[in-house]
């Protein structure tokens, strides 16, 4: 353990900043986005060789307020603060880091509740289905703004990992390293039929008004709550679930009614409260989609060996014991198909009983790997510790905004 | 760098050729590998299953695969390896028999070391003191040994021969100086490298 290393501590106050890109991008559907505006934070200091930067990218209902909170909102602290940080695991006085909201998401960058230049009115049900290729690709047009050639680093849990996983894919050059947690190669066809699921609730929803509840002046919240139960679930284990809520009534009696009488259902119904709030029900329909639709895979005959082919970058990768939403079998797909390949890579297994959300905790073995992992990182991509202001970039414009979102998987 | 303490592992480093994809089983925190990348750049991984010995792997620089070796290989394909080891772990296994096949399956070479459990010593012990062997091979009471398939040089060159492996190099030592004369009975630590005989 090096001697230098600080005592883990909050970033700090953290500010977004908006880009706008007026380059057409276009999508894997063929569609294309003529302009379009990213939201992003940033957090420690990019080196002079530029080398030291690192992408984390978000699942499917988080944002680019990765670490530290809003000097308005202190109570908003972003969704991966356990592991960023001034001495934490991802240590931002040697790294550089960078969150972005993804294009479609509900965050500020654009998606289908910003306003469509061509009509002026939100985009609705008329936005593009945008896929993890499609976000890797604007994430590099960030990249290419923010003066970073090369990545040492993308790292991400669940879909986020299906990101870094993909930037391994696709630019074998601008990414030294991926951290592949709680991942999946593909989603099985129980993932897709929950994520059906959860669409079908929200489309169903009278509210929804096909996509265009904006214009009715409605929000298909009904939809959105059932779609966020369905996905708490499986981000549990049974095990923590009944650990945490057992069978414990409200009231300590049943009540022979349909109203809350156990504690999971006042819970999961405070979780879906709470997120139809704040979350776009369209932004959920077209993240849930991207999750169906990732699979580097499929234009190799189904074989991830293939696909992974271009891979250069090193990689760890990290499953949880509990996680039956992407089970372990599902990260060592990957470790296999990489080991084919012959690329550095390390694998754990973390006997944590959480379940998928487990990545978004701070077990101690899990971050003393992350943190270890780094170390070599540093050591690789000549990483020095220097105590940082947050941001030294001025690109883009920052945006007096925040960000919900707490829960990430 | 060296392997200090390890002279199985010494003899396993003089071994391997330069530039060979190695899978270590058992690899504790990774020093083999870390010694063979640095003198003979392999490409390594090794394979564990504790949660501290995957992190010391990875604070050595080492690509670790958390992994239960009793489960057998099935992460790894046929003939993937140069060489597959496992150093001192084959008396700890349960699934020995399986886990020896499964070497030859993914490695073109697989390379083991053991306790010999023929050494003069642990005979001794056994035959007059009337006790189970503790040495330095051999570290442990009967109550708390991990080792549940201890055998000796001639049980392991039997056990070759009744599976059809070949037997390209071995080496016994004791007190990290080789033994060639009478090997089984002076020599307390061996170390094989092997691979499947042609039919």
């Amino acid at each position: 353990m090096s001697q230098d290393q600080t005592t883990p501590r909050s970033v700090g106050a953290v500010a977004a900043r908006r880009l706008r890109f007026a380059e057409p991008i276009r999508l894997r559907s063929g569609a294309t986005i003529d302009e379009y505006e990213l939201v992003y934070e940033t957090y420690g200091r990019l080196n002079a060789a530029r080398s030291n930067a690192v992408l984390v990218c978000h699942a499917l209902n988080a944002s680019h307020h990765v670490a530290g909170y809003y000097a308005d909102d202190p109570q908003n602290v972003g969704w991966w603060d356990n592991m960023i940080g001034p001495g934490k695991p991802l240590d931002t006085e040697r790294f550089f880091v960078v969150g972005v909201n993804n294009l479609g998401g509900c965050f500020g960058s654009t998606g289908p509740s910003s306003p469509n230049p061509q009509t002026g009115k939100p985009y609705g049900a008329s936005f593009p289905v945008v896929t993890v290729e499609d976000w890797v690709n604007v994430q590099a047009r960030l990249a290419d703004r923010l003066g970073i050639r090369c990545w040492a680093a993308a790292m991400g849990g669940s879909l986020g990992a299906m990101q870094a996983l993909q930037w391994a894919i696709s630019y074998p050059d601008r990414i030294r390293h991926a951290l592949v947690i709680a991942a999946a190669p593909k989603l099985s066809a129980q993932n897709i039929a929950f994520n059906e699921i959860a669409r079908q609730a929200i489309t169903t929803d009278p509210d929804f008004h096909g996509g265009n509840y904006y214009h009715h002046g409605a929000v298909p919240k009904r939809g959105l709550r059932v779609a966020r139960m369905i996905g708490h679930v499986t981000y549990l284990s049974d095990d923590a679930m009944m650990e945490k809520f057992g069978r414990s009534l409200r009231s300590g009696k049943l009540g022979f009614h349909f109203d809350v009488d156990f504690e999971i259902e006042s819970y999961l119904r405070y979780q879906a409260d709470k997120f139809s709030s704040y979350f776009d029900a369209n932004t959920y329909l077209l993240i849930t989609r991207a999750l169906d639709y990732f699979d580097p895979a499929h234009d190799h005959g189904g074989n991830l060996t293939a696909a992974l082919s271009p891979v250069a970058a090193a990689f760890l990768v990290v499953s949880f014991t509990s996680d039956w939403r992407f089970p372990p079998e599902r990260s060592r797909e990957i470790v296999k198909a990489l080991l084919e390949h012959r690329i550095d890579v390390s694998y754990a297994e973390i006997d944590a009983p959480h379940g998928h959300d487990a990545f978004l905790l701070d077990d101690p073995r899990y971050h003393a790997l992350v943190r270890a992992y780094y170390e070599n990182v540093a050591r690789d991509v000549g990483a020095e510790r220097s105590p940082a202001a947050p941001s030294a970039i001025e690109e883009g414009e920052s945006v007096p905004m925040t960000a919900g979102g707490s829960f990430a998987a | 760098m060296t392997l200090s303490g390890r002279p199985d592992l010494d003899a396993i480093a003089a071994w391997v050729k330069p530039g060979a994809a190695v899978l270590d089983l058992g690899c504790g925190d990774g020093l083999l590998l870390k010694v063979l990348n640095a003198t003979k750049r392999v490409r390594g991984y090794g394979v564990e299953i504790a949660d501290d010995n995957v992190l010391a792997c990875v604070k050595n620089g080492v690509n670790v695969i958390q992994s239960n070796l009793e489960r057998g290989l099935q992460g790894f394909d046929a003939g993937s390896f140069d060489y597959v080891i496992l150093s001192q772990t084959l008396q700890a296994m349960r699934h020995t028999e399986a886990i020896v096949v499964e070497m030859l399956r993914v490695g073109r070479q697989a390379i083991v070391t053991f306790p010999n459990f023929g050494h003069w010593q642990a005979r001794w012990q056994v035959a007059l003191g009337g006790r189970m062997p503790v040495s330095g091979t051999l570290p442990y009471q009967w109550y708390d040994t991990p080792n549940v398939h201890l055998c000796t040089i001639r049980d392991f060159e039997q056990f070759c021969a009744a599976h059809s492996i070949h037997i390209l190099e071995r080496l016994v030592l004791h007190e990290g100086r080789p033994v060639s004369f009478i090997p089984n009975l002076r020599g307390s630590l061996a170390v094989f490298r092997f691979e499947k005989a042609a039919h």
